[in-house]
């Protein structure tokens, strides 16, 4: 099952490759149009369409690509329907995170919910790998709903950083080893405890 | 010549300060003084980069989260609305043959702008105030935090950008619409239908179709005009609200808690902010690009009609667009992050690509074409939408915002690089173009130095989001500080980038200033000799 390592590197390598087309292609063009013209190119209709549509293709294309391979987002939508295994609370009070439980001790394969709340100031859940590489994150808004639910594969230890700024002083909110995920077949190599790398 | 002698009066006679009407005198102010707020966030944005390889003894945590608040309110205000409303307030009496409504609305506006950033960057200088562009609520009206005379220095500094936007959005609109003295009368209504759009969206529907009043560029600025007029109704309203809480803090009424519902404010504030990020910037640059591609080739535009259509979707995109900022946000309902923040965003791919090819078609009809400077820099102006726009549309998906959201790469890849490559890079074209028009014919000091601008500008500003963007796939937030050296091999890369755009820039000016001459520059804030109705071609009397 594919998780952010996976998505963020496909997205590495095909952005980079569009990033090299595109700019293959507006040089070749800066080459050309200094040179004498032999038709017009791209001045057709049906090329000029065909462009449209690509591009409505594309556009629309990423967001069902998404739902159907990347394994949170049908989660996040229907996460309303889909009972929760744990829920764990996560309180926000002057630049302070408190948890229900702490470590969150999370089994293999479970829906989580992360349930924060913020008693003051907008903030960020994001969970980390040692590594500091992203699992997930959400926005904590005060007086409202801030719930996030999770599925994990692999077995691993993570921190947790408020992802928004909440003033100088949010630079600082990490709560090390805070989640711990047991009982898959598979560990998230990146993923271990602050303090046994 | 001699150096010292060049510096002084320019180049091969520099600016010609006898012929210069009063239009050219204003487009100046705002352009030199946009230049110079550009290499004040140049400036800025390099101090933050130095904190982000290494802590640095004399930029402390609020100071640097005080610099980040300003950044890019002094890039934005202080120098993108500079040079655009003086370009425009010169380009659209230029392109209808008409003199400008009102001149004294025109200086008032770049003075309020000027003033109005030089004191809202004091706030965040000498007070740290420090609550980001986005204000998030209640931050900015924390004052456990930030002292409340920051926040009202603040506040008035952006109170007095806003006027000064609303008194160019007005000077814009009654410049289309007004009949100048001894004018036959002007068909004002239907000057106003035709520049926001509303000609074109009726002609679809007609067999005979209106003939437009106003030219595709002058359509563009109207359509952009509108945005950045509503951004300032929501930018006061914010900074009214604020003043009610600061005042009250001052008063001893503490109001951090009642009345604003932070999430509901947070989407009238990215509506608000999205009609500048989503509306000002692709409409303008697509109008920009227009009217830079049909001055280079001197040949009409490709598909006009498709274009002018292209940015009425543009603006109704704008409108409805905002909640992709908040796809991270789980109390926003699922129908406005699938239908406003990824569905409708989608449609910016549309409208964008379409202007990027119906530019590069008409350019290519134009061929041969000398390399000039307007040319390469539009062409790179292209490329930095070309890979900005595609960026910003992955960040708008609710699989890869979850990963993505608050990172570098949202700051990198694609703003930084819409903005310093994308609109930067037009933003020179359109200064390179203008720059015989607005000078009486001032000849470029040195095309090496032009060379060098080019080429240490787009390297930089796309290494630049390179290397953010790459930090942000690896997690690296945008609103926060490592002191670890966590990012630091991306972070010297970004720096080593950001050190080639602070040399373009320095290249840039120096090649201006020795173009014009320090004399020429101080010229333009005396009046002008001219009379206003001497700029324009013999009137359309009857």
């Amino acid at each position: 099952m594919a998780d952010s390592i996976d998505v963020l590197a496909t997205l590495k390598l095909v952005y980079g490759i569009y990033a090299f087309i595109a700019i293959s292609l507006i040089s070749w063009f800066a080459y050309r149009v200094t040179k004498p013209k032999d038709h017009d190119a791209g001045a057709k209709p049906a090329l000029f369409w065909t462009y449209v549509v690509v591009l409505a293709v594309v556009g629309t294309g990423l967001h069902f690509l998404t739902y159907s391979t990347v394994p949170w987002v049908p989660i996040d939508l229907n996460r309303a329907n889909i009972k929760a295994d744990a829920v764990f609370d996560i309180t926000y009070e002057d630049h302070q995170m408190s948890f229900s439980s702490f470590p969150m001790q999370v089994g293999c394969g479970e829906h989580v919910v992360f349930n924060a709340v913020s008693n003051d100031l907008t903030y960020g859940f994001g969970i980390f790998r040692a590594d500091h590489t992203m699992v997930a994150q959400m926005q904590v808004v005060p007086q409202s709903r801030n719930d996030l639910m999770w599925k994990f594969e692999k077995n691993g230890t993570y921190y947790v950083r408020s992802t928004e700024y909440s003033g100088p002083k949010g630079a600082k909110m990490v709560a090390q080893n805070a989640i711990v995920v047991t009982g898959c077949d598979q560990d998230d190599v990146r993923a271990v405890a602050i303090g046994e790398q | 010549m001699s150096f010292v002698n060049t510096l002084i009066n320019g180049h091969e006679g520099g600016l010609k300060q006898d012929g210069m009407t009063p239009m050219q005198k204003i487009a100046l102010r705002f352009v030199v003084l946009g230049v110079l707020y550009y290499g004040l966030a140049a400036i800025e944005g390099m101090m933050m980069r130095m904190v982000e390889i290494t802590p640095v003894p004399f930029i402390d945590d609020a100071h640097f989260f005080s610099i980040m608040t300003v950044h890019p309110m002094v890039g934005i205000f202080g120098s993108t609305y500079m040079i655009v409303f003086g370009a425009f307030l010169f380009l659209v009496p230029f392109l209808m043959k008409k003199p400008i409504f009102s001149l004294k609305l025109a200086n008032a506006s770049w003075m309020l702008i000027g003033g109005g950033t030089l004191i809202m960057w004091l706030a965040g200088f000498v007070f740290s105030y420090a609550p980001l562009y986005t204000l998030y609520w209640p931050l900015p009206a924390d004052f456990s935090q930030f002292a409340i005379i920051g926040g009202i220095v603040y506040v008035v500094g952006v109170a007095l950008i806003m006027v000064g936007t609303f008194f160019y959005s007005y000077n814009i609109f009654k410049t289309i619409m007004y009949t100048p003295e001894g004018w036959d009368k002007q068909p004002s209504m239907e000057l106003f239908k035709s520049a926001i759009g509303f000609t074109g969206l009726t002609n679809f529907f007609k067999k005979k179709k209106t003939e437009h009043l106003v030219d595709l560029p002058v359509a563009a600025i109207s359509r952009g005009t509108i945005d950045v007029g509503l951004n300032a109704v929501v930018i006061m309203a914010a900074g009214v609200l604020l003043l009610i809480y600061m005042f009250g803090a001052a008063f001893g009424f503490n109001l951090e808690k009642t009345w604003v519902d932070a999430l509901l404010y947070k989407n009238m504030f990215w509506w608000g902010l999205d009609l500048i990020a989503d509306g000002l910037v692709l409409i303008f640059v697509a109008g920009t690009w227009y009217l830079l591609a049909t001055m280079i080739t001197g040949k009409k535009l490709f598909m006009q009609n498709i274009a002018r259509a292209a940015l009425f979707v543009e603006m109704v995109v704008s409108w409805t667009v905002w909640s992709h900022h908040l796809m991270s946000d789980q109390g926003q309902s699922n129908f406005l992050k699938v239908f406003s923040g990824e569905m409708v965003t989608a449609l910016e791919l549309i409208t964008q690509g379409l202007a990027v090819y119906i530019v590069l078609v008409t350019l290519s009809r134009a061929r041969p074409l000398k390399m000039t400077n307007e040319l390469k820099f539009l062409l790179g102006g292209l490329l930095g939408f070309m890979l900005a726009v595609p960026a910003g549309i992955i960040q708008a998906d609710l699989g890869m915002n979850r990963v993505l959201h608050n990172t570098q790469w949202i700051i990198g890849s694609h703003v930084h690089v819409a903005i310093l490559v994308g609109l930067t890079m037009t933003l020179y074209s359109a200064i390179y173009f203008l720059l015989p028009i607005l000078t009486n014919g001032a000849k470029l000091y040195s095309q090496k130095l032009a060379n060098a601008h080019f080429w240490l500008h787009i390297v930089g500003g796309i290494g630049m989001g390179t290397a953010m963007g790459l930090a942000g796939i690896d997690g690296m937030l945008r609103r926060s500080i490592y002191v670890d050296g966590e990012y630091n091999t991306y972070m010297i890369l970004a720096g080593i980038c950001g050190c080639m755009l602070l040399l373009a820039f320095a290249a840039f000016l120096f090649n201006i200033v020795m173009t014009v001459g320090v004399k020429g520059l101080i010229g333009i804030y005396s009046p002008a000799k001219m009379s206003t109705r001497e700029c324009v071609p013999a009137q359309q009397e009857a």
